[in-house]
């Protein structure tokens, strides 16, 4: 009998397909995982200090910096949490722009999703297209905001700009656009034999396991769960749409991708149900210049592209924070990768990562 | 998303000894005495009343003279919300750890660990998260003063 013995590799924090600076500690026997042991702090900027001594509105850019390809949504959480701490009501034409907003950017989040699992796996054409497709999204957040990313467009009492005249028509001409990108994309991956190899009855996860991992977002929904905060919790005028939520059946790689790949068809529905019932009329509620919310503390949170992202404020009725804690899901949802990935091979280890799609400027805060 | 009060009136009636209601009309919440904390909680997850199976946010605030612990709970099948805290000293900050009733508190009451300083007994594997495993302070604390030289290799040399 041959003696063997398990070994230690370092995936990461240097490596392409850790998305940012995640170190996984990989205890392998051959090239099968026994352990895999993620190492976050690489990137902890110590957000959650700095906000207290900022004060309310200083602290929106810093949101932009978490999940910094879904800033429209980080925007959004601190926004809605604030306001509701204050009881700000904001204009309707606000709430659409906002809605169109946040969901183009799930649209832009996904697109990203999509392109890096198929570069994961050695597909670069996939990349190619989903960062393609992306840059028509991040055009039109440009001409709405003046920025291609960290945008903090949305303020305290609605957004802090109207849309310019030619925001309209190219949005309509991207939403009719959008199908065929989408059936494009979805002919060259999820037509594609080696992903649906790759990706197929690998590294599932069970309702039960994902509720114990508490996973939200996609990656809950790929193992069958109905949670998603749009639905069960509508915030802002979410119950006005008319949207479906896909669920998986097996909660296996290939269901997180295809769950994430059918929501952006039901974002861009939204999209399109909102530009058609968009009102005229102001932008932005009155609201102070300096914001001292009244003494209390409150937890809000919405659907973001990774899951619940959840803002607890508590105010001592100063202009600044006195605590702020951000509930990041790619933080939480990272739980589930040790589990998840014992007894997968090695280049698996990237599948999950891909499909969990934890993005790190999120997971350190 | 608000919490139910009328709930929150008949858990705090059922555990009167164990609970007690805090805060403002609008704003109520239930604070657990530490030691009742897993009894509680535990009975909020199983009873078929209340069967809280999400523990969505757990977190942590610093309030000089006490150490507060934060749980958001929600219950998928009955689609309903609670907040629940407890309180601990400052000092030699102690809590139950709640990962034998939600195992996915196991990150977050690391990183509650880490950057506040409260130890979790029972915890399977309370390591610091996101500071080194070398750094000796609890950053989110109030009295943790933001400076150079903190941190192997220098850090930053502004106060925020």
């Amino acid at each position: 009998m041959l003696k063997t013995e398990t070994y230690t590799l370092n995936m990461g924090p240097q490596h392409p397909s850790t998305h940012g600076v995640l170190q996984v500690v990989l205890e392998l026997d051959g090239e099968q995982v026994v352990e895999a042991i993620p190492h976050m702090g690489y990137l902890h900027r110590g957000i959650e200090k700095l906000a207290e001594s900022r004060t309310y509105v200083q602290f929106i850019p810093y949101t932009d910096r978490l999940d910094y390809v879904s800033s429209m949504g980080n925007n959004l959480g601190y926004c809605q949490t604030v306001e509701k701490l204050m009881g700000i009501e904001i204009p309707e034409r606000a709430e659409y722009l906002r809605i169109i907003m946040v969901e183009l950017n799930r649209i832009a989040s996904h697109l990203i999703f999509m392109g890096s699992l198929a570069i994961d796996l050695g597909a670069s054409t996939g990349m190619m297209f989903g960062f393609r497709d992306r840059e028509r999204i991040l055009d039109l957040f440009d001409m709405a905001c003046g920025a291609r990313m960290t945008y903090s467009y949305i303020r305290f009492g609605g957004v802090s700009a109207d849309l310019p005249p030619e925001f309209i028509p190219a949005l309509q001409c991207f939403l009719a656009d959008f199908p065929a990108m989408l059936e494009e994309n979805h002919g060259l991956l999820t037509g594609n034999e080696i992903l649906y190899n790759r990706l197929k009855n690998n590294a599932i996860i069970s309702g039960e396991k994902a509720m114990k991992f508490g996973l939200t977002g996609p990656s809950l929904r790929a193992s069958g769960i109905d949670y998603d905060l749009r639905k069960v919790e509508p915030y802002g005028i979410y119950d006005r749409f008319d949207f479906s939520v896909p669920l998986g059946q097996t909660g296996d790689s290939w269901d997180r991708y295809l769950v994430r790949m059918e929501e952006m068809r039901q974002s861009a529905s939204i999209i399109a149900q909102a530009v058609e019932q968009l009102p005229e009329g102001p932008v932005m509620a009155k609201v102070p210049k300096v914001l001292k919310p009244p003494v209390g503390d409150v937890y809000h949170s919405i659907e973001n592209p990774r899951g619940e992202l959840g803002y607890y404020i508590v105010s001592d009725g100063s202009p600044k924070p006195y605590r702020i804690h951000v509930r990041r899901p790619s933080f939480i949802n990272l739980q589930a990768l040790n589990e998840t990935c014992q007894g997968l091979l090695i280049a698996d280890v990237v599948a999950v990562l891909a499909t969990l799609d934890s993005l790190m400027g999120e997971v350190d805060c | 998303m608000s919490n139910n009060n009328e709930l929150l009136a008949e858990i705090q009636a059922q555990y009167s000894r164990e609970t007690q209601i805090i805060g403002e009309d609008k704003q109520q919440f239930l604070l657990v005495e530490p030691e009742y904390l897993l009894k509680i909680l535990g009975i909020l997850k199983n009873y078929e009343a209340y069967q809280f199976d999400m523990l969505r946010n757990l977190t942590a605030v610093d309030y000089l003279e006490y150490m507060e612990m934060v749980y958001h709970l929600y219950s998928l099948p009955l689609r309903h919300s609670i907040t629940i805290k407890a309180r601990c000293a400052a000092e030699n900050s102690q809590m139950p750890s709640v990962t034998s009733i939600w195992p996915s508190a196991n990150f977050q009451e690391r990183e509650v660990y880490d950057l506040l300083g409260i130890t979790f007994t029972g915890h399977p594997d309370l390591r610091r998260i996101l500071m080194p495993a070398e750094f000796t302070e609890h950053p989110l604390r109030k009295s943790f003063k933001a400076g150079a030289g903190q941190l192997p290799g220098g850090g930053g040399n502004h106060s925020c």
